[in-house]
């Protein structure tokens, strides 16, 4: 029972402690809106100003004639439903054969598949991308998101919420006749809901910020997602501080919100991530 | 109660694979299995375990200047191993693996703060501290370096009321590495908090209870109860805070410019892999490159998973 008349110096210097961390986590943000918001003049003054003098948003419409940044934030936007899109589907039908059917090398496949996890990813990208080349797709939307569509921790994860259901809900349905599919789709896939909507939010975010990859396969600004096209805009606009804040904000906005939102989820797959592997 | 003869025969079926004629009741649901996994298996064929089979391949090859590639045997290795680049990019990634690290004993401590009874707002602080990890890291290292910039950089002027001296901190190699490494625990902090607070709440409450009773106090708690217990998490945390930063490269590449004077104090294995590969066109030797970047993963996760029986308690 939380006694909140009681002075509680202990509780006190917690949150004294908590507060200064949590300052020192959000400032960098609060400060890149800040920033964003001066004059260009502004910005190179010494000592710095906390507070715009003029609140000036010239800057956030600037970014979008600097670079082709809506090109570049609907670029993210495929990649990051592409990938996650193609993680659901394929990584929820073989997480189900491998926790509830029973098949001929089953044990090596699902050790197979897991080595993937082990294998550093700059170890793949050389033929990988010699592999988007040859398919003629450089510079394309499904360049982006091609490799990321399969996983295999999203297949270890939803695994281990299929092998934790009933099985008395799949044989009931066995013997009204539906076949292998139907169960999974109409009774399995809805009981691991939860578990979905935590792989969607943790692939999202890491395709949302994904840059190695895009980096290498469109290297077109047009067809560069966001997060490689902010990289372009510190070449070009090494000394352009507001328009370069206001550019990060913008792209960082999407995740934040959907963070914001889906917190539950985000939490849940990263405690997921710990406890099972 | 009917329910389970089914399901024991349905294992013994399971079971027994030794024939595989087509007349078990198993076998529709056998064969159907492989079109479950088909569509992943052929992804994984196609986008990692080809991959994998060519880069071997590639680092035993030259690639020409019109494309091709010759076989040359181990030269990419032996040019690796005889690379001071490659030697000083390891010792960086090192580095900021060391420094990344310790995000860890920040997170446990935020996490313990956060499991004290009664506590309010502890899903706020929990969010605070996750946004940094949440954003874009192209983001990040830009406002960072913004912070970090030594003419008009916030860092240096918070360090001058303490009297500390104006400093370029990632142009500077001797300060560079450090610089980045902050970053990178800043950013990560949030993400092993919520690990530990899962580790941390699966520590009955009793245990402190009884401690206290005992005359305890917080820190003699911390380190008797919950350290020793959240030990098994501590290790699951420490093996992927190690392979992650081992592979560090996106703050790297954004926070150097490419005429910074101290990029080769900052260079990470998988950084110079990408000059190598994409800038250089040297795929070969940045095949080999990325192959003993694996080895060195392998091989202290191994000697991680080696010293864990010398601390870490399974309850």
């Amino acid at each position: 029972m939380p006694d909140r008349k009681r002075f509680d110096p202990g509780s006190v210097a917690t949150h004294a402690v908590l507060s200064l961390g949590a300052l020192i986590m959000v400032f960098p943000f609060l400060w890149q809106l800040l920033t964003a918001l001066k004059t260009l003049a502004e910005t190179s003054r010494v000592p710095p100003t906390f507070l715009p003098e003029d609140w000036n948003w010239a800057s956030f419409e600037e970014v979008f004639t600097a670079l082709p940044f809506r090109e570049m934030l609907t670029n993210s936007l495929i990649n990051t439903i592409g990938r996650t899109l193609g993680q659901l589907v394929f990584c929820s039908l073989a997480a189900y054969a491998f926790a509830r059917m029973q098949f001929r090398g089953r044990n090596v496949l699902f050790a197979l598949f897991l080595s993937v996890l082990m294998v550093p990813s700059s170890l793949l990208v050389l033929p990988q991308y010699d592999i988007i080349q040859s398919l003629g797709l450089l510079n394309s939307a499904p360049a982006l998101f091609l490799p990321g569509m399969f996983s295999a921790f999203g297949t270890f994860m939803l695994r281990q919420f299929f092998l934790s259901l009933p099985k008395e809900l799949e044989e009931a349905a066995r013997i009204d006749g539906a076949g292998s599919f139907r169960i999974f789709w109409s009774i399995m896939l809805p009981l691991i809901r939860p578990a979905l909507a935590a792989l969607a939010v943790i692939t999202a975010m890491w395709s949302w910020n994904d840059l190695l990859w895009p980096l290498i396969v469109n290297t077109d600004p047009e067809k560069m997602p966001i997060s490689a096209g902010l990289t372009s805009l510190e070449g070009q606009y090494e000394t352009n501080y507001p328009v370069m804040m206001a550019g990060s904000l913008i792209a960082s906005l999407p995740m934040l919100v959907v963070y914001l939102f889906l917190q539950r989820h985000f939490v849940q797959s990263v405690a997921l991530s710990g406890s099972k592997s | 109660m009917s329910v389970f003869p089914a399901t024991a025969a349905a294992k013994a079926a399971g079971r027994s694979r030794t024939s595989a004629s087509g007349t078990r009741p198993g076998s529709r649901n056998q064969r159907s299995a492989y079109w479950f996994i088909a569509p992943l298996g052929l992804g994984f064929a196609v986008f990692y375990f080809w991959p994998l089979l060519q880069t071997l391949y590639f680092s035993f090859t030259e690639f020409g200047a019109f494309g091709g590639h010759t076989f040359i045997g181990t030269d990419n290795y032996l040019r690796v191993v005889k690379d001071v680049t490659v030697w000083q990019a390891l010792g960086n990634t090192l580095i900021y693996c060391v420094i990344g690290l310790m995000a860890l004993p920040v997170a446990i401590v935020v996490a313990s703060l956060l499991n004290r009874r009664g506590l309010r707002g502890v899903s706020v602080y929990r969010a605070l501290y996750f946004i940094p990890f949440v954003t874009l890291p192209v983001a990040v290292g830009l406002v960072w370096n913004w912070l970090y910039n030594g003419d008009f950089g916030l860092v240096n002027e918070i360090l001058g009321w303490f009297g500390a001296e104006r400093n370029y901190w990632v142009s500077d190699p001797s300060t560079a590495v450090y610089a980045i490494g902050t970053v990178m625990v800043w950013s990560t902090t949030g993400y092993y908090l919520v690990i530990f607070m899962a580790g941390v709440k699966g520590i009955p409450q009793d245990y402190y209870e009884a401690a206290e009773l005992d005359g305890a106090g917080p820190l003699r708690r911390f380190f008797t109860i919950t350290l020793p217990l959240l030990s098994p998490t501590i290790f699951f945390a420490s093996v992927i805070c190690m392979i992650n930063s081992l592979q560090t490269f996106d703050l790297i590449y954004i926070m150097m410019a490419e005429k910074n004077p101290a990029i080769g104090d900052t260079q990470s294995v998988v950084g110079l892999f990408y000059k190598w590969a994409f800038i250089e066109n040297a795929q070969g030797a940045a095949a080999a490159l990325a192959f003993l970047l694996m080895l060195v993963i392998a091989a202290l996760t191994y000697l991680q998973f080696r010293i864990q029986k010398r601390w870490v308690h399974y309850a």
